[in-house]
C-alpha cells in the first residue's frame, strides 16, 4: 500500500520498499538533493528535515512511517525568492565553508526557533549537527541573528 | 610524476606556471555583426558579455578552503572591476594538446588542492590573468580613440578617457578579443589593491543555504545505477570466496561484480583495497544488497596486528639511535658537559579525514570519451589513474570539478574513482559509487601514528645548549609508488623546525615503525604532530627550569633573521615573523596578567607551509572535561586575499585542532579498524567549540596558504594550559579521558 505524505506542500505517493529511509527516497527519487547523507545512523544531522515541523534525521526515519506527514526539506524552507530568516542570517553572517552541513544546520535550527523564539545559550548548545568544518562559532552567531530577524517579523 | 605527491605536486605546479597560461588568449568570436552579441573570451579565465556582465572562471577544488571565491578575486583585482558586477564560474580540469610529453599541458594552470599551495600558486598567473584582459581592454579602447593607452583609467567596468568619454568593457570586449597582450603585464601595488585584504562572502553562500548548491555526491544521470563496494576489512588482505545469492534476490540490485586489490607489498596505485561492489537502482537497495552478500577474505599479513603492538614496537625503536636526519654541532657533547638534560616522549595516534561528504564517484564511460564528476582534490591524478584504467587518451576525459564537501587531505588520492571506473567497465551504465562512513572510518589513507622522543640541554645559566628530537613513526613511503624516491623519514620528521638553526647543538633523528595501512596527507600532515611534541616540550622545559614559557619560546626562535627551510613551506623560515605572531597572542590573552582562579593559559606557535601562526588558550577543567574560555589565534600569511575566508580558515582550523586533540584516534585491534562511525569517531560539536579570535598581521609579503596553517599550534596551546590549570601534563594524544583518571 502506497505512504502518502506531503513534501514541501505537494502530495506524494511512495509505493516501493517502505524500510528505504526517507534520506534516499529525497535523494535518489524525489530530485532533492539538498538534504545530504553524512553518516545514516542519525549521529550528524547532515539529513536532516521537518516532519510535522520538527528536526528529523531523514537518514534514520522509515518511508513506511510518514504516512499523512508533513516532510520540509531545505528546498522548500524559502518563501519563493524570499529567504527564511535562518537562511537570511545564515547569508549574513557568511556560515558556510564546505557548506556540505548547512542544510542540515538551517533545518536544525529553524526547527528550534520555531518553538523557542529566543534560546538560551544552552538550548543552542542543544544542537548537536556535526561540522567538519568547524563553522560553529558563526552557526551560533547566525542563530542569534535569525532569532532577532524572527522576532522582529512577527512584531506587531 | 604519476602520482600525487605533497612535494612532487609543487615541483609540477611551478613548472607549470612557467609556459602555461601566460600569453594563452582565447580569440573565439569575430568583431562583427552577430557574432559580436556573442560572449568574448578574453583570457582563459576572463568572459565578457557585450551587456557588460563579466564572468570569471574559478580553477580550483572547492573543499571548503574558499578557493571558488579566493582565486576569482585575484584575477579581478587586477581587471579592476567591482567584485559586485563579477560571476563566479567554476572552471572543470582540463588539458590541451601539447608537443613535448606527456603531450599534454593543464589548461588552466595548477588546479589540485593540497599543501596550501593554491593562493601562493595563483598569486602570479591568476593577477596576470585579470591584468591581461585589463590590458587589452584598455589597449581596444586606446585604439578606438587614437590615444595612449597609459592615460586610460578602469575601475568600475569601463574605460575612461581623462577627457570624459567612457566605453564599458562589454563594448570594448570584441576588439580586445583581437589584440594580444605581452607575455607580462605590470601589476598593481599593494596600496592599489581595492578588493585584496577585503570580506568577500562564499560565493556560493545562497545555492548553499538554500540547498541548490552541487557536491560530488550529487551528480547523476537517466538510468545511472548505484554501488557500494564490501571492502576486504585487513590491510594487504583479498577476496577468498563470495556468495552472492542472497544479494541478487534483493529487489533493486542489479549486479554483483569484484574490484581486485593489490597484491601485499605492491604499490597502491589505483583503488586502495580489493572488494565486491554491489550496483543497484538506488542506494538503499545496494545497501541492503550489500548487508546479504556473505564474502570470505584472505585476511593478508597483518591480520594479527594492532596499535597496542604498533606503539610498544615505536617505544623499543625509541630506545635505540635511529638514523641521523639533521646534525647541527653535537648534541652528545652537550649533553655530557650541560647541567641537566630534561627528557619527555610524546604519542600521537592515527586519524581518519572524515570529511563531511563521503568519498564517492560519478562515472560515465563510453568507447570514446570518460566523464568523471566526483569531489576531488587532485583532479590531474585523476585523470591519470582514468586513462590507465580504460586506456583512453588523457583529452578524452572529461572531469568536472563540483563542491567537495571537505577534503582535509582526503581527496588527494582518487582511489574512489579508480572504484567507480572499474564497476562502471563491467556492468556498462553510468554509475555513481557511494561511501558509507562507514567505508570512509575503514578504508582511510590515515594520518600516520607517532612516537616522538624530546630531550633537551640546559646549562647552569638555564640557556638551552642542545636539543634532540627523534621520531618512530611509520615510513612515508610505505606501498605509495610516488614517494619511491623520497627518505624514509618525509612526512614525519620536520628537521629544520625551530629550534633547528637557534640551538648550538641539535639533532633530528628517525626510526622507522611498519604497520600494515597506507598513510595520507592528514591536513597539515606532519605539522599537526610536530607542533605538538616541540611545544608542549618547551612547555615543560620551562617549567622545569622556572622560566616563562613566552620568553623561552622567543629565545628558542632566538633573533630575527631568514633561515633555510627546506620542506614545503620554504625556502626560507622567518624567525622574526613567527616571534611577533607568539608575542601578540601573548598580549592579547594578557599572558602577564594573574590568570582568573581556576583557570590555566597555554599558548603555542608553529610555522606550517609558509604561513606563521600563534595559538593563546585561556582553560579550566571540571571532573575531567576541558572548558574552553578564550581562544586566540593569530596568523601573518603575507599579503591577505579573502579576509573572511582567511578568518574562517584559521577559526575553522583551529577548531579541527581542538577537536583532534580531545578526542579522535583511530585504532586497530586484530588487524581491524575499530571506529566504524561518527558515535566513535567523536568530532567536536557546538556545545564544546569556543569562539575563536582571530587576528591577523598586516602584511605586503607575497601570501601563503592558509588552509592548514590553524591547527598545528591549536593543540599544543590547550595541552599547555590543561597543565597550566590542573598540573597535568598530556603527553599522549588524544586528552580522551586521561583527565579523569589521571587527576
Ligand atoms: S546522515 Fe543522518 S544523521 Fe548523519
Ligand atoms: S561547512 Fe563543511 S561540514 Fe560544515
Amino acid at each position: 500500500m502506497a505512504v502518502r505524505f506531503t513534501l514541501n506542500g505537494r502530495d506524494v505517493a511512495f509505493d516501493g520498499d517502505a524500510s528505504m529511509p526517507l534520506l534516499w527516497y529525497l535523494r535518489d527519487y524525489a530530485g532533492l538533493a539538498g538534504t545530504r547523507f553524512g553518516c545514516g545512523v542519525g549521529a550528524c544531522g547532515a539529513c536532516t528535515v521537518h516532519i510535522d515541523e520538527r528536526a528529523t534525521r531523514s537518514c534514520s526515519r522509515a518511508m513506511s512511517t510518514l504516512d499523512g506527514r508533513e516532510v520540509r526539506t531545505i528546498e522548500g524552507l524559502a518563501q519563493g525568492e524570499t529567504l527564511h530568516p535562518v537562511q537570511q542570517a545564515w547569508l549574513d553572517e557568511d556560515v558556510p565553508q564546505c557548506g556540505y552541513c548547512q542544510a542540515g544546520q538551517i533545518m536544525a535550527a529553524a526547527a528550534l526557533l520555531s518553538r523557542t523564539p529566543s534560546p538560551s545559550d544552552e538550548e543552542i548548545n542543544g544542537l548537536t549537527n556535526l561540522c567538519r568544518c568547524g563553522t560553529y562559532p558563526k552557526i551560533r552567531k547566525a542563530l542569534h541573528r535569525a532569532a532577532a530577524l524572527l522576532r522582529e517579523e512577527k512584531a506587531p | 610524476m604519476t602520482s600525487m605527491d605533497r612535494r612532487g605536486f609543487i615541483r609540477t605546479s611551478s613548472t607549470a606556471l612557467g609556459g602555461l597560461w601566460v600569453g594563452h588568449y582565447v580569440r573565439q568570436y569575430p568583431a562583427d555583426g552577430a557574432a559580436a552579441l556573442a560572449p568574448v573570451q578574453l583570457t582563459a579565465f576572463v568572459r565578457i558579455d557585450p551587456a557588460g556582465s563579466i564572468v570569471v572562471g574559478a580553477r580550483g577544488c572547492e573543499i571548503g578552503q574558499g578557493v571558488r571565491t579566493s582565486l576569482p578575486m585575484l584575477v579581478v583585482e587586477e581587471l579592476d572591476v567591482p567584485w559586485s558586477m563579477v560571476r563566479v564560474e567554476q572552471l572543470p580540469y582540463a588539458l590541451d594538446a601539447a608537443p613535448q610529453p606527456p603531450g599534454v599541458r593543464p589548461r588552466y594552470g595548477s588546479q589540485g588542492a593540497g599543501g596550501s599551495t593554491s593562493i601562493p600558486d595563483g598569486w602570479d598567473d591568476l593577477r596576470q590573468a585579470g591584468a591581461k584582459a585589463r590590458w587589452m581592454l584598455r589597449e581596444a579602447a586606446a585604439r578606438r580613440w587614437s590615444s595612449q593607452a597609459s592615460v586610460l583609467k578602469t575601475g568600475d567596468g569601463a574605460v575612461r578617457h581623462p577627457d570624459g568619454r567612457r566605453a564599458s568593457y562589454g563594448e570594448l570586449a570584441a576588439d580586445a578579443a583581437n589584440i594580444a597582450p605581452p607575455d607580462v603585464v605590470q601589476l598593481k601595488t599593494p596600496s592599489e589593491f581595492r578588493l585584496l585584504g577585503t570580506r568577500v562572502p562564499t560565493v556560493d553562500a545562497r545555492d548553499i543555504v538554500t540547498g541548490r548548491a552541487r557536491y560530488g555526491i550529487d551528480a547523476t544521470t537517466e538510468g545511472v545505477l548505484i554501488a557500494v563496494i564490501e571492502r576486504c576489512p585487513w590491510f594487504e588482505g583479498g577476496i577468498s570466496s563470495v556468495d552472492d545469492s542472497a544479494t541478487r534476490r534483493v529487489a533493486g540490485v542489479v549486479d554483483v561484480v569484484r574490484i581486485s586489490g593489490h597484491a601485499p607489498g605492491e604499490d597502491i596505485r589505483h583503488n586502495l583495497a580489493a572488494g565486491v561492489a554491489v550496483v543497484a537502482r538506488d542506494t538503499w537497495s545496494a545497501i541492503l544488497g550489500r548487508r546479504a552478500l556473505r564474502v570470505e577474505w584472505t585476511r593478508g599479513p597483518w591480520a594479527s596486528d594492532s596499535t597496542r603492538a604498533l606503539q610498544q614496537r615505536a617505544a623499543a625503536q625509541l630506545q635505540g639511535t635511529g638514523t641521523v636526519v639533521r646534525q647541527d654541532g653535537n648534541f652528545a657533547e652537550a649533553a655530557a658537559s650541560g647541567a641537566r638534560t630534561i627528557e619527555a616522549q610524546y604519542t600521537v595516534p592515527m586519524l581518519a579525514h572524515a570529511p563531511m561528504e563521503p568519498p564517492g564517484c560519478f562515472v560515465e564511460l563510453g568507447p570514446q570519451r570518460a566523464r568523471i564528476v566526483a569531489s576531488v582534490q587532485s583532479p590531474g591524478d585523476v585523470s591519470r589513474i582514468v586513462a590507465e584504467l580504460t586506456g583512453l587518451p588523457r583529452l578524452s576525459i572529461d572531469i568536472e570539478l563540483p563542491r567537495s564537501g571537505g577534503g582535509f587531505g582526503r581527496r588527494l588520492r582518487s582511489d574512489y574513482v579508480a572504484e567507480a571506473v572499474k564497476i562502471a567497465q563491467q556492468v556498462r551504465r553510468p554509475v555513481k559509487l557511494i561511501w558509507t562512513r562507514e567505508d570512509d572510518l575503514a578504508h582511510d589513507f590515515y594520518r600516520p601514528f607517532g612516537m616522538h622522543g624530546l630531550s633537551a640541554v640546559v646549562d647552569t645559566s638555564g640557556r638551552v645548549t642542545g636539543w634532540r628530537h627523534h621520531v618512530a613513526a611509520t615510513p612515508r613511503p610505505r606501498r605509495d609508488p610516488g614517494m619511491r624516491e623520497a627518505p624514509a623519514w618525509t612526512g614525519t620528521c620536520d628537521p629544520d623546525a625551530y629550534p633547528a638553526g637557534a640551538v648550538a647543538n641539535y639533532e633530528s633523528r628517525f626510526s622507522p615503525v611498519e604497520f600494515g595501512m597506507a598513510p595520507g596527507w592528514w591536513r597539515a600532515p606532519l605539522h599537526t604532530f610536530g607542533a605538538f611534541a616541540t611545544e608542549s616540550f618547551i612547555d615543560e622545559v620551562a617549567t622545569a627550569t622556572r622560566r616563562d614559557p613566552v620568553a623561552l619560546r622567543l629565545d628558542l626562535i632566538g633573533a630575527a633573521r631568514e633561515q633555510p627551510y627546506r620542506d614545503h613551506g620554504g625556502p626560507v623560515f622567518h624567525s622574526g615573523r613567527l616571534a611577533h605572531v607568539l608575542q601578540e597572542a601573548a598580549r592579547l590573552i594578557a599572558w602577564n596578567s594573574p590568570t582568573p582562579a581556576g583557570r590555566g593559559r597555554g599558548i603555542a606557535c608553529h610555522f606550517t607551509f609558509g604561513g606563521y601562526a600563534a595559538h593563546a588558550l585561556e582553560v579550566s577543567v571540571v571532573n575531567g572535561s576541558v572548558r574552553i574560555h578564550r581562544c586566540i589565534c593569530v596568523a601573518d600569511v603575507g599579503q591577505v586575499v579573502n579576509l573572511a575566508g582567511l578568518e574562517a580558515q584559521l577559526s575553522g582550523g583551529t577548531i579541527d585542532g581542538l577537536s583532534t586533540a580531545l578526542r579522535l584516534e583511530v585504532t586497530w585491534a586484530n588487524g581491524r579498524v575499530q571506529q566504524r562511525n561518527f558515535p566513535d569517531y567523536p568530532l567536536m560539536r557546538l556545545r564544546e567549540a569556543p569562539d575563536v579570535e582571530v587576528h591577523v598581521v598586516q602584511s605586503t609579503r607575497a601570501p601563503a596558504g592558509a588552509g592548514e596553517m590553524g591547527i598545528p599550534s591549536a593543540l599544543p596551546a590547550l595541552t599547555n594550559a590543561i597543565h597550566a590549570a590542573t598540573g597535568k601534563r598530556i603527553r599522549t594524544l588524544p586528552i580522551g579521558d586521561q583527565l579523569r583518571t589521571g587527576g
